[in-house]
């Protein structure tokens, strides 16, 4: 019987010929993460199993990047509890802080997890890896204990919707706003349960970063994964990086899936997603004429490489406005240092903007770049939920690096047409 | 089988993690601190007002946003006796089951019940019983092999018997 991509990866590790939507299987994990907000819950219930250790030191990675650098007391105790029980059980990977970076950057450019793999983490965020070819799901704490015993999951298999972007993006168009469009027309719970497939020519000419923007946000229309088939450009990336041996998984041309959704990218525009939810995207250019205090470029979301040089290109020469704090956050470490020598961090720093050390920070509103009552932001983020990055009554914008940059040149929310 | 019964407290569709417990209270994993906030940037009101045993009742999508166990946690310590919903976020509805949150999907139940109503819940057989207005609700079933985790008093529970074989 044909299979979708998803469809086979989970058969695969759940040592079955087949599987259908909806079917119920106990699968195997090949990696399994947490970080210093989940895992603390994790480690305590792991503790009841009453198993002496995790199933596999190579395969359990807890990393403290939410609340890192230690923002305070509280924060400084759950990470060292991570920090803890990742020495008690010699994991064989910990990442402290200055080797730290945003898990979903961290794990892929790390090698630790690859094409075809079944990965379950507790973050949601953890679908960002479907980029490689891999089925990757965030879970919750107890979720994240069960597994880190076992080393297996159970998991109902998702129906598939396929997605094909058809067409060559714009100028300033990329996989973020790809996806703030799906979300915009599909709805945050429009696939609710299920797997998203990104599809057609404008993936297959996807960068990696943009197609880690892309299934970073499939659970910000409630899908259970996000998932892109792995080519050349794929191979590329994981080629002398990935830690372990890795399989390549195609959807059959036959495949069943519950949804086909085409859409044309060469007319999609930077996207912009009003507040309070990703699904109100709209262009850029009618966003009206909306002030802004902060600009957010980083997170798991848009903290890669081509991520920092897209906002530097417009950032080059120019000034952040003066009424606008502008804080980048590169992904890792490595990212951080590739920007150094290739100049980007000076280009950041002469325009006025403040550069930190990786973290998620101001992504979940935990520290470095709070807002107050009544302030905006154009964030590179993936959430704009109400009082997400700080109180209650401020407001986030959910853009591409570029126009994030442009907005913290213009001090609105401006398309980068209008600087360059 | 147990008889959930409360007061409800009626929210809208989507409703986020963000909503129910802010990540600014992240910083601790203790039942009851989490609990102080539930529910807070939704209706400040909400923590210092719910009554044990009290029914959120919301539309769809409830829980959408991170995987932050602390939500049901923060729900189940404020006092909350049972969530129904039109339809929950993926995460959250297996987060639930997993630390003992008893919640109820029943498109038909989040329309017809009000703020205030008092509800009764029979957890056994999925039955949410209007007592202001006397209506009848029947949730989806739960499938087979969560009603096993939830037999067995939750997801560690059920590993930890499990390991013992
Ligand atoms: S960067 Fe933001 S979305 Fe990504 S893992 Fe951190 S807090 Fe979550």
């Amino acid at each position: 019987m044909p299979m979708t991509i998803t469809e086979k990866i989970l058969a695969a590790h759940a040592g079955k010929e087949q599987v259908v939507p909806g079917e119920l299987i106990n699968a195997r994990v090949d990696f399994v993460l947490g970080n210093d907000i989940t895992a603390p819950v994790a480690i305590k219930e792991f503790e009841k199993i009453g198993v002496p250790d995790v199933f596999d030191r190579e395969r359990v990675t807890l990393v403290p990047d939410h609340f890192t650098p230690n923002k305070d007391i509280k924060s400084a105790e759950q990470a060292m509890l991570v920090k803890q029980f990742s020495k008690k059980h010699n994991l064989a990977n910990y990442f402290e802080v200055g080797r730290m970076g945003i898990e979903h950057c961290l794990l892929p450019e790390q090698g630790l997890v690859g094409p075809g793999d079944l990965v379950t983490g507790a973050d949601s965020h953890t679908c960002t890896y479907g980029a490689l070819g891999a089925f990757s799901t965030g879970v919750g704490s107890t979720d994240l204990a069960a597994a880190m015993a076992l080393g297996e999951t159970w998991l109902k298999v998702p129906e598939s919707i396929k997605f094909e972007f058809a067409g060559v993006l714009k100028p300033w168009v990329g996989g973020k706003d790809l996806i703030l469009y799906t979300i915009g027309d599909i709805g945050v719970d429009g696939a609710l349960y299920q797997a998203m497939e990104f599809t057609g020519p404008a993936i297959e000419n996807l960068s990696m970063d943009g197609r880690f923007t892309m299934c970073n946000m499939a659970i910000e229309a409630g899908g259970k994964n996000g998932i892109i088939a792995p080519d050349e450009i794929t191979r590329t990336y994981v080629e002398g990086r990935c830690k372990r041996s890795y399989q390549f998984y195609q959807s059959d041309p036959d495949a069943k899936y519950d949804k086909v959704i085409h859409y044309d990218a060469s007319r999609i525009e930077p996207q912009v997603a009003f507040p309070h939810l990703p699904e109100n995207s709209r262009p850029v250019s009618e966003a009206g004429n909306v002030e802004i205090d902060q600009v957010v470029i980083g997170s798991c979301t848009n903290g890669r490489i081509e991520d920092l040089r897209e906002a530097a290109k417009l950032l080059q020469g120019r000034k952040v406005h003066k009424n606008v704090r502008m804080v980048i956050f590169p992904g890792t470490q490595e990212i951080y240092l590739q920007a150094l020598r290739e100049g980007l961090i000076e280009i950041f720093v002469e325009s006025g903007g403040a550069v930190s050390t990786p973290t998620c920070g101001p992504c979940l509103g935990g520290h470095m770049g709070i807002l107050a009552k009544g302030e905006r932001a154009v964030a590179t983020t993936n959430r704009n939920f109400v009082g997400r990055m700080g109180h209650p009554e401020s407001e986030v914008y959910l853009a591409n690096p570029a126009v994030a940059a442009a907005s913290a040149i213009l001090g609105r929310i401006a398309g980068p047409g209008e600087v360059e | 089988m147990e008889l959930l019964q409360g007061k409800t407290w009626k929210f809208g569709a989507d409703v986020d993690t963000d909503a129910i417990i802010p990540a600014r209270y992240l910083n601790t994993s203790d039942p009851a601190e989490l609990a102080k906030h539930c529910m807070e940037d939704a209706d400040p009101a909400f923590p210092a007002r719910v009554k044990p045993g009290d029914v959120i009742v919301a539309g769809k999508n409830f829980g959408c946003g991170s995987s932050r166990e602390h939500a049901p946690i923060a729900i189940k310590a404020a006092g909350v006796s049972c969530v129904i919903a039109k339809t929950f976020a993926r995460i959250f509805y297996r987060n639930a089951f997993n630390i003992g949150l008893p919640i109820f999907e029943s498109p038909e139940a989040a329309e017809g019940i009000s703020e205030g109503d008092v509800v009764t819940v029979d957890a056994g057989t999925g039955t949410i019983t209007n007592n202001t207005t006397g209506k009848k609700y029947r949730a989806t079933p739960v499938p087979p092999f969560m009603q096993q985790i939830i037999a067995a008093g939750g997801l560690i529970n059920y590993v930890a018997e499990r390991m013992k074989k």
